[in-house]
């Protein structure tokens, strides 16, 4: 029973030494000229450490829900997509109203103008 | 397959015509934006064809979905319920939010779509598709209480509407896990089946506290009632009218349709739970709100009360008990609409004249609606014969019936208390000389959706076997 | 001909919706006047048809039950299947009632046509009028519990918005108030005791409870819960004592409805129901005798605190509870014949009363206090001659209709098995003091030096409201011939003809026809003799010898406060029920600050506004979690519940 999973723990195995193996060579390969701003956290651009108590744009907000939400749908189609065949029609008609709904969604959001930045 | 599939949308055509009519508001709004005047008839044509097609299916049961929904005569009561409140409300609503400055179309859609959400209630056959309906319902709530953007009171209201609302939907969201757990399925039908071997296991007990909890916290029972005087007061009146009315019908819709329908408790310690909440929020209710001086605060303490009136019916556990119910809420709504309904009229630009004192003299400046709004009070208070007279009735009959005499005499002895605090209004309207500026102009439509509460209130008072007989289908 | 009795009900009804709807566009007083009393006034040509018609009937065929339409109905086969039905039961003492409600209901129609002129609630007067006299007709036509308590509260509806009439004065308000809430006490009763009943009977019809209840033994204990709320709902609406209290206030309204509905119709209601369920009773011995005792005491009460009072119409009013006392009595003793008797007799002479009372204050324009009155007799003649002759009757003075109906139930309470030697000394101390108090009215308004101001100038009522009087004096003196009792050599007609409604109740109390006593005769001489003595010694008083009432005044002070403060029964209320409650719901107000808010309109708006903005910023910072940590402890007071159960 247990046979079936040995090419997964391969992988896992493989996985995971390749990942240590290339971490470990870059480390022992490149060179190393630190300065201060080299050794702080990389946070995309930001400024790592200043107070948290600071407003932000209400527009961010509104980009990263609209995100969440679109992207949190478009999760459903995964599921659909590997079972097309055995659901049919029924499945292809159901995803349609699925996706027509939040088609109409978007059109809403972009004529509100939620999408533009100024 | 595909038949099926067929039938099953036929059988839901009401909830499914409710649904495009919000999405066609979607589309209008998207096309042409801020017309608001129509989305107001869309959503009026569409929740009217929603009634036509609730007749048209007909009256006999019929799952669908693979058994996630039921439609029958339980779903088409309340959902009769929910579309007339949803009608009067748009109706009532246009010159309101015209008055405040906030005629927005996107009100008509949210309205709309919280209706799809009570009617997925008064429709579910699985603990899913109830949470759905709640969900669906209270998020178009959150932003109805918060419509009024430029008004602090709204938007507190709702912020803290959503705070607790997302912690009550936890523990909604826990207490169907915890069912699943023990029982296997979240099927109503299947737990009702097989209810007598799991209704004793603890997980199974948890996970019922748990549901009690949310449907105590939407229908605003004690201890659950906190956020309700907060947020009533600061919502838009007829939000506010929305929420008392149709939400507390959808709240005690699905509070029925899981512990009177499946759960069979009767008798046994779940009951009374049930009967001490109802107790409590009886006499929380009433006493607090003889000191309110804001009528919008006294009707929020007014419907914790009431949701104690129904609770009893539910505590009672019995077929006198369904029945209570079900007149009480007919009656119960009706009369918020048009007492709100009234509230929003008077109501000026800056959110003022909302107070026991602005109402002195109304009848001497307006006569009629003082007339309608004594009508309201009288039903509140249970005096016959008005419509409300008859859901105390029924209610306090299934207590006795179930013995539980005890709250039966409570429930008469705190409506003792609440005539005064309704009758308080009437005798300012009638016996007391007003400051004579209250400025009303109220439109043809509002008029009109008073009138028809008022009128319902007294046709239920006088001929009640109209709903009796409707209700007695429900069984 | 019986089946026209929804004729009777129904046009008060129309009268009320043409008034309530078109009243306010009509400008002429004749024509709304004469359209609300004229509906009433066929109702009662109506119902004196069917009455006479009845008279020709063989008492069996008496009572007939007119079906209208289904009210309530349960269709499916269910624990709460019931179903009520809208119909009337005419029978002997629904048609007596009816007789009296539209009858004299008549009468103060007509009257108030010249007593409510030129007054700009006029139309609204005579719609409210009629809608009385529709839930009225309702309560005593009734043949189920549930459509009489539609009546029950129909009139208690109307009452308070009459007795709040005259709205613009504060106490008219509060007045109307205290009796809607006091009378809401005795509803409860009447609503739990119908509860009951359906719980017990399984049914609500009248035919079928009195039915089922006649086979039990008499002494069941249900049967005494039963009698003993549906008489807490009796108390409340007849004013009796510890209930009364509203009575006197409710004198602010208008002085035709103090007769109307304050004196002749609807504090009956009380009385009449206990006779109605005349069977109920008399299957409890012990309520019977809780009903005589309150009926008696409250006689004998009232009575004490209206030979002190200055008021002309709160005089009457506590007549009126005395009164009420004494048919509370003759119930009580199971004379119910008797009861309704004294309660027909005294719709005519209190109403007469009441109506002069407001013919002396429309002559003093708004003078209500007889110390301030005194030698009216010349200037309204009409009404000082009706007047006396109603207090002759009301004093027990034979052969006017009072002495018939009280000397009735002074001997059944003598004579009755349930009655005793204390309860007519009582009922009999109680008449001397009636009539001493009513000729002390009498004197000080209308006889004696005239102590009011010259800019008064008093002058005798229109016709309209001298007609109704004289009728009523008419019928205030031969009223009571209908009940001249066998030892007298009448024939007692009225308790004849009401034999058949109460006939299962006696038969279930033994009780048995009237015979002749030589006694009775000595008891009544003794009645007549002591009423007698209590009118000279009056009018001696009052008339002559003024200086003895202040002596006697000043000598018992102590004794005389506590009459003139009507027993400190209002002030012990306030502080024994009304301040504890106001206390009560302010200190359990949400986390006090509501009283805050309620302080802070008293004490100026400034300060509310202080409070309130406090408030505020302190629940923006914390009170969602305060609600949260609520909402957890009771979902921990649940579990703990449920599952530790």
């Amino acid at each position: 029973m247990l046979d079936n999973y040995i090419p997964i723990f391969l992988m896992i195995a493989v996985g995971v030494l390749f990942g240590i193996i290339m971490v470990k060579l870059n480390e022992w390969l490149g060179p190393k000229r630190p300065s201060e701003e080299k050794l702080t956290t990389y946070e995309s651009g930001m400024e790592p450490v200043r107070t948290a108590r600071e407003r932000f744009s209400v527009k961010f907000y509104l980009v990263a829900v609209l995100f969440i939400l679109f992207d949190i749908e478009v999760v459903f189609l995964y599921p659909w997509a590997v079972s097309f065949k055995s659901l049919g029609w029924l499945g292809f008609v159901t995803m349609t109203v699925f996706v027509v709904i939040l088609f109409l969604g978007f059109v809403y959001v972009w004529r509100k103008g939620a999408l533009e930045w100024d | 397959m595909e038949n099926n599939y067929l039938a099953d949308l036929w059988n839901s055509s009401p909830i499914v015509c409710v649904v495009l009519t919000g999405l066609v508001l979607l589309l209008v709004e998207s096309v042409r934006r801020g017309s608001g005047r129509l989305s107001y008839a869309v959503s009026l044509v569409g929740l009217a064809s929603a009634g036509v097609l609730i007749v048209a299916v007909g009256d006999v049961a019929q799952p669908a979905f693979n058994n996630m929904i039921v439609q029958g005569p339980y779903a088409q009561f309340f959902t009769v319920i929910f579309l007339v409140t949803g009608i009067l409300t748009i109706l009532l609503s246009r010159g309101y939010l015209d008055r405040q400055g906030i005629h927005r179309s996107e009100y008509y859609l949210l309205v709309v779509f919280a209706i799809s959400g009570m009617m997925l209630l008064a429709y579910a056959m699985d603990l899913i598709v109830v949470f759905l309906g709640i969900e669906l319902m209270s998020i178009c709530l959150y932003i109805l209480a918060g419509f009024m953007r430029t008004r602090g009171t709204s938007m507190e209201a709702a912020l803290k509407y959503f705070l607790l609302g997302a912690f009550a939907t936890g523990f909604l969201l826990y207490g169907i896990a915890l069912i699943y757990g023990s029982t296997g399925t979240t099927n109503l039908e299947q737990i009702a089946k097989s209810f007598a071997e799991h209704s004793a296991s603890p997980m199974f007990l948890v996970g019922v506290s748990f549901l009690l909890v949310a449907f105590a916290f939407k229908v605003a029972a004690v201890p659950f009632h906190m956020w309700a005087p907060d947020v009533y007061e600061g919502a838009p009146t007829m939000v506010t009218a929305f929420m008392s009315t149709g939400v507390k019908a959808a709240g005690f819709a699905a509070f029925v349709a899981v512990f009177m329908r499946s759960f069979q408790y009767a008798g046994s310690p779940v009951n009374d739970v049930l009967a001490a909440i109802a107790a409590a929020s009886m006499i929380i209710g009433n006493v607090t709100a003889l000191a309110q001086v804001n009528l919008k605060r006294m009707l929020a303490y007014s419907s914790v009360a009431h949701a104690g009136y129904i609770l009893v019916g539910l505590a009672a556990g019995n077929a006198d008990g369904f029945m209570g119910i079900l007149f009480y809420l007919v009656a119960y709504v009706v009369v918020n609409v048009g007492a709100f309904g009234i509230l929003s009229l008077v109501e000026d630009s800056n959110g003022q004249k909302l107070s026991y004192d602005d109402y002195a003299g109304f009848s001497a400046q307006r006569p009629f609606l003082a007339a309608l709004m004594s009508i309201f009070m009288f039903s509140l208070a249970g005096i016959p014969p008005f419509a409300g007279f008859f859901g105390k009735y029924y209610v306090f009959l299934a207590a006795v019936k179930a013995d539980m005499i005890w709250l039966a005499v409570l429930g008469v002895l705190t409506s003792l208390v609440s005539v005064y605090y309704y009758l308080r209004l009437v005798i300012l309207m009638y016996f007391r000389e007003g400051s004579g500026d209250v400025a009303v102009r109220p439109t043809w439509a509002a008029m009109l959706s008073i009138g028809f509460a008022a009128y319902l209130v007294i046709q239920f008072g006088i001929f009640p076997s109209i709903v009796v007989d409707a209700a007695l289908k429900v069984f | 001909m019986i089946s026209l009795i929804p004729i009777v009900v129904a046009l008060p009804l129309a009268g009320f919706l043409i008034l309530g709807l078109f009243g306010s566009r009509m400008r002429s007083e004749t024509v709304i006047g004469t359209l609300g009393s004229a509906t009433v006034g066929i109702s009662f040509a109506v119902a004196s048809a069917i009455f006479v018609e009845m008279l020709g009937m063989d008492p069996i065929d008496r009572k007939q039950i007119v079906q209208l339409f289904t009210w309530i109905s349960t269709t499916t086969d269910t624990p709460s299947s019931f179903s009520v039905p809208v119909a009337y039961q005419v029978d002997q003492l629904s048609i007596l009632m009816t007789l009296i409600v539209t009858g004299v209901g008549f009468l103060i129609h007509v009257y108030s046509i010249g007593y409510m002129h030129g007054d700009k609630g006029f139309w609204r007067y005579f719609a409210y009028l009629n809608l009385f006299i529709f839930a009225m007709l309702n309560l005593v036509l009734s043949d189920n519990f549930l459509l009489m308590f539609l009546g029950w509260e129909g009139v208690g509806l109307c009452s308070y918005l009459l007795i709040g009439f005259w709205y613009e004065k504060k106490f008219t308000g509060d007045a109307a108030k205290k009796a809607f809430v006091v009378n809401r006490i005795g509803d409860f009763g009447f609503l739990l005791g119908m509860l009951l009943i359906f719980d017990r009977f399984g049914s609500l019809s009248f035919d079928t409870v009195f039915g089922s209840a006649s086979v039990l033994s008499v002494g069941t204990p249900v049967l005494m819960w039963i009698t003993l709320l549906l008489f807490v709902g009796a108390v409340g609406k007849s004013a009796q004592i510890p209930l009364y209290i509203w009575l006197p206030d409710a004198m602010a309204g208008p002085t035709p409805v103090s007769a109307l509905i304050h004196a002749a119709t609807m504090v009956t209601a009380g009385v009449y129901m206990v006779a109605r369920c005349s069977i109920l009773f008399a299957l409890a011995p012990t309520t019977l005798e809780i009903v005589a005792i309150i009926g008696g005491l409250t006689a004998i009460f009232a009575a004490s605190i209206g030979l002190v009072q200055n008021d002309i119409k709160k005089v009457l009013a506590y007549s009126t509870v005395s009164q009420l006392g004494y048919m509370f009595l003759a119930m009580g003793v199971a004379a119910f014949g008797a009861g309704i008797f004294h309660l027909m007799t005294h719709a005519f002479f209190k109403a007469l009363l009441f109506l002069g009372s407001g013919a002396v204050i429309h002559a003093m324009h708004a003078e209500q206090d007889i110390q301030k009155m005194g030698g009216l007799k010349k200037y309204l003649p009409v009404t000082y001659w009706t007047f006396l002759l109603a207090a002759i009757a009301i004093s027990g003075i034979p052969p006017f209709s009072g002495f018939f109906s009280k000397d009735e139930i002074l001997w059944k309470t003598f004579s009755s098995p349930y009655g005793s030697v204390v309860l007519w000394g009582v009922a009999v101390l109680g008449a001397a003091l009636t009539a001493f108090y009513m000729f002390r009215l009498v004197s000080l308004t209308f006889g004696g030096d005239e102590r009011f101001g010259k800019h008064h100038h008093p002058h005798e009522a229109p016709k309209t409201m001298t007609i109704p009087l004289m009728v009523l004096a008419a019928l205030s003196v031969i009223g009571g011939f209908v009940g001249i009792p066998p030892s007298l050599l009448g024939g007692n007609a009225i308790e004849h003809w009401l034999d058949p409604v109460f006939a299962s109740a006696n038969a279930k109390l033994g009780l048995g026809g009237h015979e002749i006593h030589a006694i009775e005769y000595v008891l009544m001489a003794l009645s007549v003799g002591i009423a007698a003595a209590a009118i000279y010694a009056s009018r001696t008083v009052y008339l002559k010898r003024h200086e003895i009432a202040e002596q006697l005044k000043n000598r018992y002070a102590r004794f005389y406060n506590v009459l003139w403060n009507k027993y400190y029964v209002d002030e012990g209320i306030d502080k024994a029920i009304v301040n504890p409650t106001v206390l009560a719901s302010e200190s359990l107000l949400w986390k006090g600050f509501d009283v805050g808010i309620i302080d802070g309109v008293v004490n100026g708006s400034a300060k509310l506004m202080a409070v309130a903005a406090g408030w505020i910023r302190r629940m923006q910072t914390g009170v969602v979690q305060q609600y949260a940590v609520f909402f957890v402890g009771g979902i921990i007071a649940i579990i703990f519940w449920l599952v530790l159960n």
